[in-house]
């Protein structure tokens, strides 16, 4: 049963350009109708997903930080009378780092948040321009410094491989981010995803996105640089003090139950996928009209769930435990990984095998993608 | 039976476009063999194929009734022929059942390679060519002339050529008039043993094989046993009649007359276009003459995308080979591609109306290896094997090279017609394919060249790149002249250091070196990035000629996998397997299947 819950809050104060995930500019927002929804969505879940206490709560979005404080915290006590909170509970919230949203950080953190993920995005004026980001540097610096006196844990988001971005310039940026002291790090490649003004802008030729190669060294440089500063990667993209990770995240990667609840929200319990009404109004009225946002949930066969099981997990250097798979979803370990392309690989070392135990290279992760098509069994995917 | 003086059996020669078929349609209309309303557009070319590349593939004939202006009613037999050098064989014996010709010049275009071709065969069976410029109409024409052209080109009398616009009508009540007149009458004897001329055949799902005959002498009735003599087999005679152009049945087919019949006979093999048709019972002693055994000349593999379409390819070649027995096929397994047939066909544009109507017919998505001709090879005896020749149709199965003796490959002499303006790149384009220039003749502002060309460097893209340099105006015509002895060799393409067998060749040692940095460029482009570094190299025997590099893949990954939604990654999973079933593995490289006949486009030289 689920032991991290997501919650989604869809608002933006603007919507960046590069950004295609579920988030949506609004002039008001009923909080009391929200408060009333989402708890309303959350009861639903523990109902069905219920009966083991919390270890993770995530806030994300959207723009999580332009909640008022009294809405989290009334989140998290009805999650808490739900389900129970682990003593150690992780508690993250997402949050823009502009000095508004930085007066918050006290009543945020009153509220119950104890690990704020800050999107800094960048350290320079002119990238953050160009990212079309609200705060410049200066401001994202002083928010960062404000967030690390509130709460326990911080982690910072930057965005890298940007256009003509240079090798000098990145391993300048990231020293400097590294030297800021906070415990994790999320270091995106800039993708131009479909639907984004990025896509639009790049398609009339108003920039050219980073080339697949100067992008993969900066990936090189990105690892060697965080592991030289004691936060290796854990996750292509994440990067950690050893026991600062994200647990929560780290349900979705080692494919753990989750519930997620708010517009456009999956989540997974007990073998079925739920996702959630993505239009705000949408989600709304279904909860109004049903007790729960759920627009679709399914059942998913076990060769499914393994599959996701193996896309989820070799994201992670520690890879995934095929034996346990085995235990998990009754599939030997051949009719999860195809054995051939496993050993061609691992000769060309993209991927290494220990014990039970398969998991990608260093030099395996910027490929990933191309490895699961390579790895993962035929017949997990076509089932 | 009709008055043998009042039998006229023509052909129409024309170029692609200048009108042929309309002017047929005219004829047809004009005759009453078919009312305006049941005109569909061009009655004779019969196949979607035919219709779109503006050729004929089987030859047909019309049998038209038409009263002439001195009171007396004709049997006019309009014999359709194949128009393309790959049938050459079949435009013989059609031409062979006729005593004359419209030639139909295009009055703005004026005489092309391919119409010279034609005339010369028509001429070389003493037919009467009756000279018709059409589209008189047109802005540009100038019948004058073309008139000339005719004459100075040809070497015939124009000056009584029949001037029309088949698309408007015009001049065609002159054609069937200048028909009557100058196209002799055909000779016969209806009192000697039957000898009929099977001009062509095919097969219709309601009827069995239909067979196209030319009575010479005697006389063909149902109920008549009648043999093959070349074939050696037997057949009941079951219907007798000819086209108008529907189908109408007749008590007999007599001396001088064209017509069909039918034997219950289940296979176009068995009735060979040429043989020569008699009775079993006081039947003729000698064969008609001109019979040719058809030997395909281009041979290629043909696999299914879908390794499990195996089964459908075998049934609708099958199905494909019923009524057309001029190409051949045999099983066939590559490591490449798994199993397919290696097919012979008359040239290349027989090989692309098969690969079509494979694909359009029967909805099979094909692979088709390099076309390669058929080289004769001479055999050195080895400890446990005598001297012996061999013939060569697919270069996976080139011996062992210490054991050649000598290899000769197959030779024609091409006739290129070109606007001169476009001559150089022309005869750059023949030195480069290893022609010799045996005439270069101008006439105005044109340009004919004979040049003699091995085969194997027209197999692939010569056509191609001769209508691509000269912007279509090039026409090119050619013929088959015997086997010369060749330094070829077989060139490897090796993949990740594995060679592919789909992709190995025999080229001339003097262009191998090119033809092979060639390859391994577009292959470069072809093969998508792998994981690792891919080499390819074309090599003869253990020796490299060229090599290229395809750099390894640095970058594939998805930055991002944000709150739980697993879906998109998913489908791209889905994407990427879906992909690699589109593939085929090489030494654990996938080469797109496109790959294969892309590779070998020679490009810009």
């Amino acid at each position: 049963m689920a032991r991290a819950l997501y919650i989604h809050w869809p608002f933006c104060a603007r919507k960046c350009p590069y950004c295609d995930f579920n988030s949506h500019v609004r002039a008001s927002v009923d909080h009391a109708a929200w408060q009333q929804a989402l708890t309303a969505d959350m009861r639903h879940e523990a109902e069905r997903a219920g009966g083991e206490t919390l270890e993770s709560v995530f806030f994300g979005g959207g723009t999580p930080s332009l909640m008022p404080p009294a809405l989290v915290e009334a989140l998290l006590t009805e999650a808490e009378r739900l389900w129970g909170f682990a003593a150690d509970i992780e508690i993250t919230l997402e949050a823009n780092p502009s000095s508004v949203e930085a007066e918050r950080f006290a009543g945020i953190a009153a509220a119950g948040v104890n690990r704020v993920s800050l999107g800094l995005q960048a350290l320079d004026d002119q990238a953050l321009k160009f990212l079309g980001r609200l705060h410049n540097a200066a401001e994202g610096l002083a928010a960062l410094k404000t967030a690390q006196g509130v709460f326990e844990r911080v982690n910072a988001d930057l965005i890298y491989a940007r256009p003509s971005q240079t090798e000098e310039d990145w391993r300048a940026e990231l020293s400097r981010a590294l030297d800021l002291g906070t415990g994790h790090l999320s270091l995106y490649q800039l993708t131009i995803e479909p639907g984004t003004r990025f896509a639009t802008d790049v398609r009339i030729g108003a920039f050219a996105p980073l080339a697949d190669d100067p992008a993969a060294d900066l990936f090189v440089l990105t690892r060697e640089l965080t592991a030289a500063a004691g936060l290796p990667a854990y996750e292509i993209s994440n990067h950690a003090r050893p026991g600062e990770e994200s647990r929560h995240n780290l349900a979705y990667w080692r494919y753990q139950d989750y519930v997620g609840i708010g517009p456009g929200a999956h989540g997974r319990r007990g073998g079925r996928a739920t996702v959630r009404h993505k239009k705000p109004e949408n989600w709304l009225s279904a909860v109004a009209e049903h007790g729960h946002g759920v627009a679709e949930e399914r059942v998913l066969a076990r060769p499914e769930q393994a599959s996701e099981a193996l896309l989820m997990g070799l994201r992670l250097a520690e890879g995934v435990d095929l034996a346990e798979l085995r235990t998990r979803f009754g599939i030997a370990a051949n009719g999860l990984i195809d054995r051939e392309r496993l050993c061609f690989h691992a000769s060309l070392r993209l991927v290494r095998e220990e014990g039970s135990r398969i998991a990608i290279t260093d030099a395996g992760m910027p490929l990933l993608d191309a490895l699961l098509g390579e790895l993962v069994a035929g017949d997990l995917v076509t089932a | 039976m009709t008055d043998l003086s009042l039998i006229r059996n023509f052909s129409i020669i024309a170029h692609i476009d200048h009108g042929k078929s309309t002017l047929a349609d005219r004829l047809i209309q004009a005759t009453g063999g078919l009312t305006a309303r049941e005109m569909s557009e061009q009655v004779l070319d019969n196949m979607d194929i035919e219709r779109e590349r503006g050729i004929t593939i089987k030859a047909q004939t019309v049998r038209l009734n038409y009263t002439a202006k001195d009171g007396q009613t004709y049997e006019l037999n309009l014999m359709d022929t194949p128009g393309h050098v790959d049938f050459a064989y079949e435009v013989s014996r059609s031409l062979a059942a006729c005593e004359g010709a419209l030639l139909v010049v295009d009055a703005a275009q004026g005489v092309e390679a391919q119409t010279l071709a034609n005339v010369y065969q028509s001429i070389e069976h003493d037919h009467e060519i009756v000279p018709v410029i059409n589209k008189i109409d047109l802005p540009a024409a100038e019948p004058e002339k073309v008139r000339h052209e005719i004459e100075d080109i040809i070497g015939i009398d124009a000056s009584e050529a029949v001037l029309t616009s088949a698309k408007s009508g015009i001049g065609i009540e002159d054609v069937l008039e200048a028909l009557v007149a100058k196209i002799p009458p055909p000779k016969g004897d209806r009192a000697a043993p039957l000898k009929a001329m099977l001009v062509d055949s095919w097969y219709d799902p309601y009827l069995g094989v239909v067979i196209l005959v030319r009575v010479i002498d005697g006389v063909i009735k149902k109920g008549l046993q009648v043999k093959f003599m070349q074939g050696g087999t037997e057949h009941l005679i079951d219907r007798v009649g000819a086209h108008t152009p529907r189908r109408i049945d007749l008590p007999e087919i007599g001396p001088g007359e064209i017509g069909f019949i039918t034997a219950q006979i289940k296979e176009v093999e068995q009735a060979r276009v040429g043989d020569t048709i008699t009775t079993v019972k006081q039947g003729a002693t000698q064969a008609l003459p001109g019979y040719k055994e058809v030997q395909p000349v281009v041979f290629c593999g043909l696999f299914p995308v879908d390794a499990a379409d195996f089964e459908k390819l075998r049934e609708s070649i099958a199905k494909l080979r019923l009524n057309d027995a001029s190409f051949s096929y045999e099983m066939e397994s590559s490591a490449a591609l798994g199993f397919g047939f290696r097919c012979g066909f008359l040239g290349l544009l027989h090989l692309e109306i098969i690969q079509e109507r494979l694909s359009r017919e029967y909805d099979l998505d094909l692979i088709t290896t390099a076309p390669s001709v058929v080289y004769r090879i001479q055999l050195r005896a080895s400890r446990t094997d005598d001297a012996r020749e061999i013939l060569l149709h697919n270069p996976a199965d080139y011996p062992d090279p210490s054991r050649i003796e000598s290899i000769e490959e197959p030779w024609i002499k091409a006739t290129i017609y070109t606007p001169d303006e476009y001559l150089g790149p022309i005869l750059k384009l023949c030195q480069d394919r290893r022609g010799i220039q045996r005439e270069l003749t101008y006439v105005g502002g044109r340009a004919q060249v004979v040049y003699e060309l091995p085969l194997n460097e027209v197999v692939f893209d010569f056509y191609d790149r001769l209508k691509s340099i000269s912007r279509g105006y090039a026409s090119f015509d050619y013929e088959q002249i015997g086997l010369r002895e060749g330094d070829l060799v077989k060139m490897n393409i090796l993949v990740n250091n594995e060679p592919v067998d789909a992709l190995s060749l025999i080229v001339h040692r003097s262009v191998a070196e090119a033809r092979g940095r060639g390859m391994c460029e577009r292959l470069k482009d072809l093969i998508p990035r792998h994981l690792f570094k891919i080499p390819i190299q074309a090599a003869i025997g253990g020796k490299v000629i060229a090599r290229e590099t395809i750099a390894a893949l640095r970058k594939d990954v998805t930055a991002k996998c944000y709150g739980g939604d697993i879906t998109r990654k998913k489908k791209l999973l889905e994407k990427q397997k879906k992909g690699k079933a589109r593939m085929r593995e090489y030494g654990n490289v996938s080469i797109p299947q496109e790959a294969f006949i892309a590779a070998l486009r020679m490009g810009e030289e």
